[in-house]
């Protein structure tokens, strides 16, 4: 016990709590949409896309964190005007994320200088945050979750009820875009602390229990919010306490522990949605 | 010097084991595109991660590893989900466990050496290039078992793909064919995690079938153009790779790149085509194949 307290003694202990909060609260929030929204696939894909970024930037010398921005972005707004129907949605990401992901591997091939800078955007490296690093991820996190607060009634209509929200003259096009955006922004501070390949568990992992566990939209978001915390800080102190298991594990561990049992109880949601039908009609369940 | 690489064993075996991956996921892609089912396949991708860090850890071959994660996630994912909705839920949380246990066995494994942390790279982005001749072996054997699975599954699996509610009420087991489909996937993935890497394999899965299924709807023809799509980008990837002037680009590189501009041709060609004549783009026209299923089903009946 007195060892966990001595932990909170060390700066970068504190930098990585402080910003694996904030991005926690980003994630697990817009994770709630992406799951009602069925852009999970989208949501795994856009970290794995933010790693050709991030190894592009590092070929020409510059900061990952641009590389991420820009590469992320157009992603989203590419699967947001492109994909129209659930199949072609499905095709589409899939497509892009390859494509991008061998992007990223010649990059890596080309770069013959210090490649543990890019096998810290693939696995993350939230122990090792710096601190300018710490303030862009809180400050970007909280704007993110302003934009979200903002979009949120238009949002939540076009994601339970898209036909009603249309003929109500909501954009539906703007939204999904829109939303994908947000998505890319918070994958873009969040992949440096996560890891490309793990960050997709703090988006899905909480929001996937919440939404099991409660039914309103807001107590399934704000459970959600809850449980990403307190993976973060129980990940980030294993992890520190352990000293050799890496931190992105711990919290996806967590994640899918408290998620199996839930699952297991709590049995299939109801359906809720009444956009399923409709989006489902022709594709096999 | 290029003259002498062409006829190198090197590139010989990267030939041969690119053909074999290349044909093997392009005809289980068909389905997984017509099912879509792309982020399933993903998902057991990223499983197979998991699999063959875990095997390197133990010393054994990756190939068993990937085996045998991924049957057990995709039983897993047959088990949970029956509904496309809640099934993305289940392979995303099956996604984030595996890649967390992957990263963990290559924490441990990457801890000992450089060389090490290299093998991980290597499975994450494989290397056609590095194909030993008992690897071929393996890919070829488990090649087999999935043109023989997918032979034995054709037609109710076509049907439960294009019409399950149909296939449901003519008592094909809907369930049971998508669990045992999701086992071909598997073995797939891993044939073609061998060849061009977990990451990028999921570039042969579903690009080559994605722009088929566009460009010609009866089965037949979608399959056919599918392996033919397959096999010619792997083999202009790996030619282009191999011919380059300047610092050669990585296989997977040229392989993904060009599956992906065949793929967006695809979508352009078609989408100014129908935009042309004014009708709505269906992909894998369900009518058609319906028809197409019955018709093969009374001329056996005939024959």
């Amino acid at each position: 016990m007195k060892g966990l307290i001595e932990l909170f003694g060390y700066p970068f202990i504190v930098n990585a709590l402080v910003s694996g909060s904030a991005v926690a609260v980003a994630s697990a929030a817009s994770g709630y949409f992406m799951i009602c929204r069925r852009e999970t696939f989208a949501g795994h894909a856009l970290p794995n896309v933010g790693f050709a970024g991030a190894a592009g930037a590092v070929l020409l010398g510059i900061e990952p964190v641009y590389g991420l921005f820009a590469v992320t972005l157009s992603a989203a707004v590419a699967m947001g005007l492109l994909a129209r129907d659930l199949r072609e949605r499905d095709a589409t990401v899939g497509v892009v994320m390859t494509f991008t992901l061998g992007l990223g591997f010649l990059f890596l091939a080309l770069y013959s200088g210090y490649a543990a800078r890019v096998y810290g955007i693939l696995f993350g490296s939230i122990l090792g945050i710096s601190v300018p690093a710490a303030r862009l991820s809180v400050g970007v996190s909280a704007a993110s979750v302003g934009l979200l607060a903002f979009l949120y009634r238009p949002l939540l209509f076009s994601t339970f009820d898209p036909e009603l929200a249309r003929a109500r003259g909501v954009p539906l096009l703007f939204l999904s875009v829109a939303f994908l955006v947000l998505l890319a922004i918070i994958v873009s501070v969040a992949v440096q602390l996560m890891g490309a390949l793990l960050l997709f568990t703090l988006m899905v992992g909480p929001a996937a229990t919440a939404s099991r566990i409660v039914k309103s939209p807001l107590a399934a978001i704000g459970l959600s919010v809850l449980l990403a915390l307190l993976y973060v800080w129980i990940g980030i102190l294993v992890a520190a306490v352990s000293g050799t298991l890496p931190v992105s594990f711990c919290i996806a561990s967590l994640s899918f522990l408290v998620y199996l049992p839930v699952r297991l109880l709590r049995g299939p949601p109801r359906r809720t949605h009444a956009a399923d039908d409709h989006h489902h009609e022709r594709v096999p369940a | 010097m290029t003259a002498e690489l062409l006829v190198s064993d090197v590139f010989r075996n990267a030939m041969i084991a690119g053909t074999i991956a290349a044909t093997v996921s392009s005809l289980v892609g068909y389905f997984v595109v017509l099912r879509a089912q792309a982020f399933a396949a993903e998902s057991l991708l990223d499983v197979c991660f998991a699999g063959a860090t875990g095997a390197a850890l133990f010393g054994l071959s990756p190939v068993f590893g990937m085996a045998v994660f991924g049957l057990g996630a995709a039983l897993g994912i047959g088990a949970l989900g029956e509904r496309a909705h809640e099934r993305s839920v289940e392979i995303g949380m099956v996604v984030s466990f595996g890649l967390g246990l992957g990263v963990f066995f290559l924490g441990i494994y990457a801890h000992g050496s450089a060389s090490h942390a290299n093998a991980g790279v290597a499975i994450l982005f494989g290397s056609l290039l590095s194909i030993r001749p008992d690897d071929l072996l393996r890919i070829g054997g488990m090649g087999c078992l999935i043109v023989a699975g997918l032979a034995v599954l054709f037609r109710p699996l076509l049907f439960s793909s294009v019409d399950p509610e149909a296939a449901r009420a003519r008592g094909v087991p809907v369930r049971l064919v998508s669990s045992v489909f999701l086992v071909l996937v598997a073995l797939a993935a891993a044939s073609g995690a061998m060849a061009v890497g977990i990451l990028l394999a999921a570039s042969l899965l579903i690009a080559p079938a994605a722009a088929a299924v566009r460009l010609a709807r009866r089965p037949g023809r979608s399959l056919l153009l599918s392996v033919s799509i397959g096999i010619g980008i792997t083999w202009g990837g790996i030619l282009i790779s191999f011919l380059w002037p300047w610092r050669q680009p990585p296989v997977g590189f040229t392989v993904s790149a060009l599956a992906a501009v065949v793929y967006f041709i695809a979508v352009a060609a078609t989408r100014s085509i129908y935009a042309r004549r004014g009708k709505t783009i269906i992909v894998g026209d369900a009518a058609e194949t319906a028809q197409w299923t019955s018709s093969r089903k009374e001329s056996a009946k005939r024959s």
